[in-house]
């Protein structure tokens, strides 16, 4: 319910209250209340001298309902929708008295959108409250009049970079930035601010409504502006390759509606977020970044059953690149840490790490020094193994060698807590064989991170054929509390991330051998989403640790009496391999790394792999894109994925998957099933075996389904 | 059939497309009303007869706008039976206008037709007309639009030409310009700016600068380089994909200059020269306009002139002399690896990169510079061409008569 209440003085204050919700929202019920309280302002309104609008919420008012526009494709019914909107905002902002917003907590995307359809925002210094237009990230735009109002308040160049990188302020930022226009530290406070405003301005309008107008900074027929206008598409696609038309579609809008009339502009919106809307690539984004990160975050692959468990102290072994890692997203997440490694100075080396970090914060202004002094004092750094008495997790980071690992496990197993999880950080080597080495193997588990650990937000959580769901569930917990994305996978050679990541580099390798341009081939994956080239990522991972892993595979196998299966890549990197090309390490791979200056793919490459005839760049984009999604589908298929949030986070958060197809299997549900298959099998003649399709895909397309 | 005949070609000089250039005190509908009355006195013609003027301009704004070219013949003081229009093929304007009278005339609805352009890049700065293309954000980001500086850059990477091929090239026009104004062969054709007292403003082109070395043009910055890192490389390479990154060989060295000018061509047929008693200087062969990628942009003149020799039934070994618009250095260099053509009949007094690119005015301008030259060295085919914004090309061959 909205609540209306007149004071003393004739002002109206509307508190947004909608019933069995935690926050406001846009949906059809707020609509109802909107209007009924425009209603009733128009019919009242000379018996009224301002209105406050705020919220009973501890946010002001949380956006729109994604559920609502999500299920939407018909044009025509968004774009009525988006006007729909636009023509109630406006009620208000027309109504011919002051109103304010007082802003008691966030105001994101259609939140604060109804804030700029105020004359004035007075916020409370909450420092949790966000402010912000982040439609951006679901791959649409402000459609609420948001892009037209906040340029015209602001300017279009100050505005832009709020609205395409979908910035969340921090109240003051939102004050500096024109967002609001006013802080107050209490909720009287800000009332009384608010209706004190309203005495003071008894003829409050928008300046767009004013008859004098001027755009701030000029419009884009401005000389000034108008001399920057023809770089700025190319600039955004330098970053965005054409693949988020959001960024494209939120700079026109903003642009287009600069030189037109303020009812004009909001109309080029509207059409603008419908086309958006109902495009393939917003549905892609919200399922990925809502639906599929809700599910995950509110423990999705999570046995039930299990209290929720808090991490207290952790152990990690090993204190190179990733072990430091571990230490310090535990610490910052106010957890104790041992950190071990084979001699005391190895292992302070790996706290500097840490320290490093947090003095960056420092300098930044992001953290305080105490603060980062407390953090810091949570590591403890060790070369014995006594010291992990009291862990109740204990992760291995040592070196990917079995044996090594299996030492460290059955070193600690013998002085840790009985009730411990023992989890081990690796990205290829498989759990059940690691678990053999424990005392305990229900209790342990893998945790695969990614580096750099404190960026990167996924952890691959590995069961063992061995592993319990109490320590699967602790093991969960512990992900979340040190604020990453937990995925959950069966064992398996590569699990999931590694597995899949694998079929990326090793298509564009295979390609360079078929008489590729290596260039064409780099060009291929960025334009198909992944954030660098697949010989470049090569040479980052290296050849030599790519062909070590195939060796251990290679071996693992012959022992089962399996061979390896066979792929037009492994001639490529054998060719390199022979001539000393291991990779960015070895300072020469793929590429050239000369000093002081930009890596460049190495010239000899083409002699080495003459160019034949080019294929286009979508055949190759297809190749990249199809490869991963059809491994995943096995990776469901033979139960190492347990469901579709896991694979396309995994992939978006874990490698780097294309975020605009929303992760590999979301990439098949947008290219449609039926027509995925039939592409695959062209692909699968032309390429080979990894490009069949697997029965589940099959399957799923014969009964109309998508995955989700 | 009737065929094309060229009487007569005028050109103002080209002065220096800034304040301090000689003709920016001079209107652009005054350059090119100076033309049309010395085309009368030239050829003592009653230009009743004129059945069209048709004017190219490339910025068709402010001073240019409102068609300048029936302005110019209201201002010129002709019949008042003359029409006149203006039309815009980007750079190769000036030629357009040339190939569409002949075109008219061979067509044998019309007789007798003034051909030219006209351009006042210091009064009405290029882009100054703005332009979907380039300032309507949904046009630009769809066809991928890049400017022309790093269209040429481009074509410099994809070609291997060096900075130094390009600069020597730039040379190579200065001192070619330069002997051909010390030699006269401009004299023909140009007819000085004067002002309404008949005083001389610009007699000569002013542009050109003889003492020019190769150390000079060495020192140059680029000028495509920043905004080339800003966004426009990466638009290129996302579409020339065996390219790691643009070479910027590019500078205002070797590059074609902003000047003002105008030029104009009488062009009629064989029977009404013969009653006018015009003595014609040469036939129009054939002409050819084409397009291909905008990205790359100025490879036109290779499909554009392979087109006009094919309708003209001719092979380029049969061309004794070509003109090619000196847009950028890497434009002409990759016409001459297109064409495969020998320097010593390329370009063989200089061109835009020593004299000035007044945008809508060159095309006529370097067929005038081509037919002169035909005559005074006594060859007989000849070929002009021109790159064009958004991937155009456009030729004319000519055959002295």
């Amino acid at each position: 319910m909205f609540r209306y209440e007149k004071d003393t003085d004739n002002i109206i204050t509307i508190t947004m209250d909608m019933e069995g919700r935690s926050a406001n929202v846009i949906n059809q019920d707020f609509g109802k209340l909107w209007s009924e309280t425009m209603d009733r302002l128009e019919i009242e309104k000379k018996d009224i001298v301002g209105v406050v609008l705020t919220s009973a919420k501890s946010t002001f008012f949380a956006g729109a309902d994604i559920d609502d526009l999500y299920t939407q494709t018909d044009a025509a019914l968004i774009f009525e929708m988006c006007e729909g909107l636009k023509k109630q905002l406006r009620r208000l902002e027309t109504l011919g008295r002051p109103v304010v917003a007082a802003l008691n907590g966030a105001a994101l995307g259609g939140g604060l959108e109804i804030a700029l359809a105020c004359h004035y925002r007075i916020a409370l210094d909450n420092p949790k409250a966000q402010f912000g237009l982040p439609e951006v990230g679901l791959g649409l735009l402000p459609g609420g009049g948001g892009i037209v109002r906040l340029t015209r308040m602001i300017g279009l160049q100050p505005a832009l970079p709020l609205l395409t990188e979908g910035k969340r302020l921090k109240v003051k930022e939102a004050l500096s930035n024109g967002l609001i226009n006013e802080i107050a530290e209490t909720s009287e406070e800000m009332l009384a601010k608010a209706k004190s405003w309203i005495k003071a301005n008894p003829k409050a309008i928008n300046p767009w409504d004013d008859k004098a107008f001027k755009f701030p900074g000029g419009d884009a027929r401005n000389p000034k502006v108008a001399s920057m206008i023809p770089i700025v598409p190319a600039m955004t696609k330098k970053k965005t390759y054409g693949n988020y038309p959001a960024v494209e579609a939120i700079i026109n809008t903003a642009v287009e509606g600069s030189v037109v009339d303020f009812e004009t502009a909001c109309r080029i919106e509207s059409r603008y977020f419908t086309s958006l809307a109902a495009g393939q690539v917003s549905k892609n984004m919200i399922t990925a970044f809502w639906y599929n990160l809700n599910a995950i975050n509110a423990g999705g692959s999570r046995p039930k059953g299990f209290e929720k468990y808090i991490t207290k102290k952790v152990g990690v072994l090993g204190a190179g690149m990733m072990g430091a890692g571990i230490a310090y997203v535990s610490a910052i997440a106010g957890i104790e840490v041992v950190l071990k490694d084979i001699t005391k100075a190895a292992a302070e080396k790996g706290k500097s790490y840490s320290e490093n970090l947090l003095k960056k914060r420092v300098s930044k202004g992001k953290m305080t020094k105490e603060k980062s002094e407390e953090i810091l004092s949570k590591i403890v750094t060790t070369d014995a193994a006594e010291d992990m008495t009291g862990c109740d997790l204990i992760i291995e980071a040592v070196f990917e060698d079995r044996a090594l690992k299996a030492n460290v496990t059955r070193e600690v197993e013998a002085i840790m807590d009985v009730n411990g999880t023992f989890a081990s950080n690796t990205s290829t080597l498989p759990i059940t064989g690691l678990a053999e080495a424990s005392v305990r193997p229900k209790q342990f588990i893998g945790l695969h991170f990614f580096s750099p650990v404190d960026k990167m937000p996924l952890v691959e959580i590995i069961c063992g054929t061995e592993t319990d769901d109490a320590t699967l569930a602790k093991a969960f917990d512990y992900v979340l509390q040190i604020k990453k994305t937990p995925i959950v996978v069966n064992d398996s050679r590569g699990f999931y991330t590694s597995r899949v990541f694998a079929t990326y580099v090793l298509e564009g390798i295979a390609m360079l051998g078929e008489g590729q341009h290596p260039r064409a081939i780099e060009s291929a994956g960025l334009k198909a989403g992944m954030p660098v080239g697949p010989l470049a990522l090569t040479d980052e991972v290296s050849l030599s640790l790519m062909a070590h892993i195939r060796k251990q595979t290679e071996e693992d196998l012959h022992a089962e009496g399996k061979n390896i299966p066979s792929h037009p890549a492994y001639e490529v990197s054998e060719k390199l391999l022979a001539l000393g090309r291991n990779g960015k390490a070895a300072g020469a791979g793929f590429y050239e790394y000369p000093k002081d200056e930009t890596k460049f793919l190495w010239p000899d490459l083409i002699k080495l792999f003459p160019i034949i005839e080019q294929y286009p760049q979508q055949e190759m984009i297809d190749r990249m894109l199809f490869v991963q999604a059809l491994d995943t589908v096995r990776c469901l298929e033979e139960g190492v994925l347990h469901n579709v949030a896991d694979a396309n986070i995994g992939s978006i958060f874990g490698w780097g998957f294309s975020p605009f197809n929303g992760g590999t299997l979301q990439f098949i549900n947008g290219y449609g099933l039926e027509q995925f298959i039939e592409r695959a099998h062209q692909l699968e003649a032309k390429y080979g075996d990894r490009f069949s399709v697997p029965k589940l895909l099959q399957d799923k397309a014969e009964k109309g389904e998508i995955f989700k | 059939m009737s065929e094309a005949y060229i009487y007569d070609c005028v050109r103002t000089p080209r002065g220096k497309g800034k304040k301090n250039g000689a003709l920016y005190e001079v209107t652009p509908v005054d350059m090119l009303a100076q033309l049309l009355r010395s085309l009368e006195r030239r050829n003592q013609l009653d230009t009743k007869f004129v059945e069209d003027v048709i004017i190219g301009c490339v910025t068709p704004v402010g001073d240019q706008g409102g068609n300048i070219a029936k302005t110019a013949v209201l201002f010129a003081d002709w019949a008042t039976s003359v029409p006149g229009f203006q039309l815009n093929r980007f750079c190769a304007s000036g030629l357009e206008a040339v190939n569409l009278a002949a075109m008219k005339v061979r067509s044998g609805w019309q007789d007798l037709i003034v051909a030219g352009g006209v351009e006042s890049m210091s009064r009405v700065p290029m882009g100054y007309d703005g332009g979907a293309w380039v300032l309507d954000m949904r046009v630009n980001s769809h066809t991928d639009f890049i400017p022309q500086g790093i269209s040429a850059d481009l074509i410099a990477t994809l070609e291997n030409f060096s900075r130094e091929d390009c600069d020597r090239y730039a040379l190579r026009s200065q001192q070619l310009a330069a002997k051909a104004k010390i030699e006269g062969r401009f004299n023909k054709s140009i007819v000085p700016v004067t002002d309404l007292n008949g005083l001389t403003i610009l007699a000569e082109d002013e542009f050109n600068r003889p003492d020019t070395t190769l150390e000079g043009l060495a020192s140059l910055g680029a000028s495509f380089h920043m905004m080339g890192e800003m966004g426009f490389d990466a638009v290129a390479l996302q579409k020339y994909t065996s390219l790691e990154k643009i070479q910027h060989v590019h500078t205002p060295g070797n590059s074609s200059g902003i000047v003002d000018g105008a030029s104009l061509v009488l062009i009629g047929s064989k029977e009404i020269g013969e009653r006018l008693g015009l003595k014609p200087r040469a036939i129009i062969r054939s002409v050819a306009v084409t397009a291909a990628d905008p990205t790359i942009m100025l490879t036109g003149p290779g499909p554009a002139s392979k087109l006009a020799l094919q309708k003209a039934g001719m092979d380029i070994k049969d061309i004794d002399l070509v003109e090619m618009n000196e847009a950028f250095a890497s434009a002409v260099l990759r016409l001459q690896r297109d064409l495969n053509l020998p320097d010593e009949k390329l370009n063989v007094n200089g061109g835009a990169i020593a004299l000035g690119h007044p945008l809508g005015a060159t095309g006529a301008m370097i067929l005038g510079t081509l037919v002169d030259e035909l005559e005074r060295s006594n060859k007989s085919t000849g070929l002009a061409t021109l790159c064009v914004g958004g991937g155009m090309g456009v030729a004319t061959i000519v055959e002295r008569v």
